[in-house]
């Protein structure tokens, strides 16, 4: 009689299965590690953006932007685009009646976001670092910080991914990544923006992690209250929303 | 034990009853196709069989299991080929095989797999660059690479070239002859009368007529021979020399309500000769499936929709254009 394989194995196959597909498509390579690098670079080097008051070398600014971004990009757009297709192409749909379950192909893409983010923190933060920036003693806040991002982003991109076809949620998500990192205090200050335009970039979540980020590796004073409320609303609300509206095919 | 038991399906969508009323078993080892034009409710019977649609009423229980409740005992067991997609663009075949391979504690070995669906020198390409048919292949290989017990395959030879049709029908047959319980659906006529042991015909979600493809040729009267001739012959004139009633059932098409004697046919052959009318093509006796098909599907001015839906009709044009008929 056909048994189905140790859970464990059944995962694994899964993760690397993930891993395998996100990293080999150029064009998902180029948003998540491409541009937030090219960005880093350029205007570290190009002194021509705006930086906060109390900041001297705009890399030290730039770089928790940067990071923010990244975490953007794979947990909202990446996933999404990634999982929208999967939908739209009825791979979830077979998958339903595999061995795999629900549970565990959710795990596996929550691993490989998670993979996927820790070689864009090495690689950032290792090109940051040779632009000169040098992080503060409270960077360990940035981990759950990361954590609350990934999980209000991915539950953007899967929101998206699960109520709309999949070449609409490949556009929206490229959309929606564009004004956030204009709007997300990554690589211009949110103080430049218009006063009303920064109220509402405020109450998003991509300036909720930047400023996060950039207090607790950058400055090493503690972030606001609104802005960890914010990232952490975002953080629960986006998955359940996500979770409830999520059609499998 | 029957691995598959539908007892009195009823699945609707909003307003529409897609299936209605439907009971049948399947056997252990057994090819059983549901056969029926497009949307007759063939996909939707597989699929709430497979777990995905939750009937209105009736039971379904698959090698003793019901497909929603027991789901997580059930998939283990069964194997699925979707109608189409399924499988992720960028991934390689031997890729998606090693995937679901690795789902399994007891799964056939990939490479070996490829071969037997003549996949082995696509190996290395990746899904989108490969034709339909090669997709429905790899779709058939991913249903079997798991030993499943049951294996339900969703219009397995749509849109596949007739070397490719060959070679899906020996790997069914293979599995039938494994012990395999395989579950067709098909709006093929040709493919059910070759490849099932058993065939359910569906109409508007009701089976209207089962049995093996000779019982259901066999069933419907055999007093009738149909011949082809040039258009608008003098029907009264011909009846009356054979003594019975002849129409033309479709411009060119005959048929002739008389037992299929040789004396018959003589007189009709003599009367054609007489007349010096050229005979097309004349069938005595034996009913093809299609005719069983025709008669039990629709009323006659549904039946040449049924034919061009048969053929592939509008709406399907991504599996590729279908041999008319």
């Amino acid at each position: 009689m056909s048994a189905p394989a140790p859970s464990g194995a059944i995962l694994a196959a899964q993760v690397r299965n993930e891993l395998r597909l996100s990293l080999r498509q150029g064009e998902q390579l180029l948003v998540s590690l491409g541009i937030p690098l090219l960005l880093l670079v350029f205007f570290s080097l190009v002194d021509v953006l705006p930086v906060p008051d109390g900041v001297t070398e705009p890399v030290d600014f730039l770089a928790p932007g940067i990071l923010a971004l990244a975490v953007m990009s794979t947990a909202m757009v990446s996933l999404g685009i990634g999982t929208g297709f999967d939908r739209q192409y009825k791979v979830l749909k077979r998958l339903g009646v595999s061995p795999l379950g629900r549970t565990r192909l959710v795990v596996a893409k929550i691993a490989m976001v998670l993979v996927v983010e820790a070689i864009q923190v090495v690689l950032i933060s290792a090109t940051a670092f040779a632009l000169g920036w040098r992080p503060s003693a409270t960077a360990a806040l940035a981990v759950p910080a990361v954590l609350a991002g990934t999980a209000a982003f991915a539950g953007i991109g899967l929101l998206m991914a699960g109520t709309l076809k999949g070449t609409l949620t490949l556009a929206l998500a490229n959309g929606l990544y564009l004004v956030l990192l204009l709007l997300g205090g990554m690589i211009i200050p949110l103080e430049s923006l218009p006063a009303p335009l920064e109220a509402v970039a405020r109450l998003l979540p991509a300036a909720a992690l930047s400023e996060v980020l950039g207090a607790s590796l950058t400055s090493g004073d503690a972030a606001s209250a609104q802005a960890w409320t914010v990232l952490v609303v975002w953080a629960v609300a986006a998955p359940v929303v996500a979770a409830a509206r999520f059609r499998w095919e | 034990m029957a691995a598959i038991v539908v007892e009195d399906l009823r699945i609707t969508y909003a307003d529409l009853v897609a299936v209605d009323g439907l009971s049948f078993d399947a056997a252990p080892g057994e090819i059983v196709a549901l056969l029926g034009p497009n949307g007759a409710g063939k996909t939707s019977t597989v699929e709430a069989i497979e777990g995905f649609r939750r009937p209105a009423s009736g039971t379904i229980r698959v090698l003793g299991l019901d497909p929603i409740a027991d789901h997580a005992a059930l998939v283990p067991r069964i194997g699925v080929m979707l109608q189409d997609g399924g499988v992720a663009t960028g991934i390689r075949p031997i890729e998606v095989l090693e995937l679901y391979a690795a789902f399994f504690s007891d799964a056939e070995d990939p490479d070996e797999l490829l071969t037997r669906v003549g996949l082995a020198d696509r190996r290395r390409s990746t899904w989108r660059q490969l034709s339909g048919g090669e997709q429905q292949r790899l779709s058939l290989a991913l249903a079997l690479v798991g030993k499943p017990e049951v294996a339900f395959l969703d219009e397995p030879t749509a849109g596949v070239d007739p070397q490719g049709r060959q070679l899906i029908r020996q790997v069914i047959t293979e599995l039938r002859d494994a012990g395999v319980c395989v579950l067709v659906t098909t709006h093929d006529l040709d493919e059910a009368e070759r490849l099932a042991d058993r065939v359910l015909i569906i109409d508007r979600g009701r089976l209207v007529a089962s049995g093996t493809p000779a019982e259901l040729m066999a069933q419907t009267g055999t007093d009738e021979i149909r011949f082809g001739a040039p258009r608008g012959i003098d029907v009264a004139a011909l009846g009356a020399a054979l003594g019975a009633s002849v129409r033309e059932a479709a411009p060119g098409e005959y048929v002739a309500t008389t037992a299929p004697t040789p004396d018959a046919v003589a007189a009709l052959t003599a009367w054609l000769a007489a007349n010096d009318l050229a005979l097309g093509d004349l069938r005595a006796g034996r009913k093809r499936l299609e005719d069983v098909f025709l008669a039990l599907t629709a009323t006659p001015s549904e039946a040449a929709a049924s034919r061009i839906a048969a053929a592939g009709g509008p709406g399907r044009s991504r599996r590729g254009a279908r041999r008319a008929r």
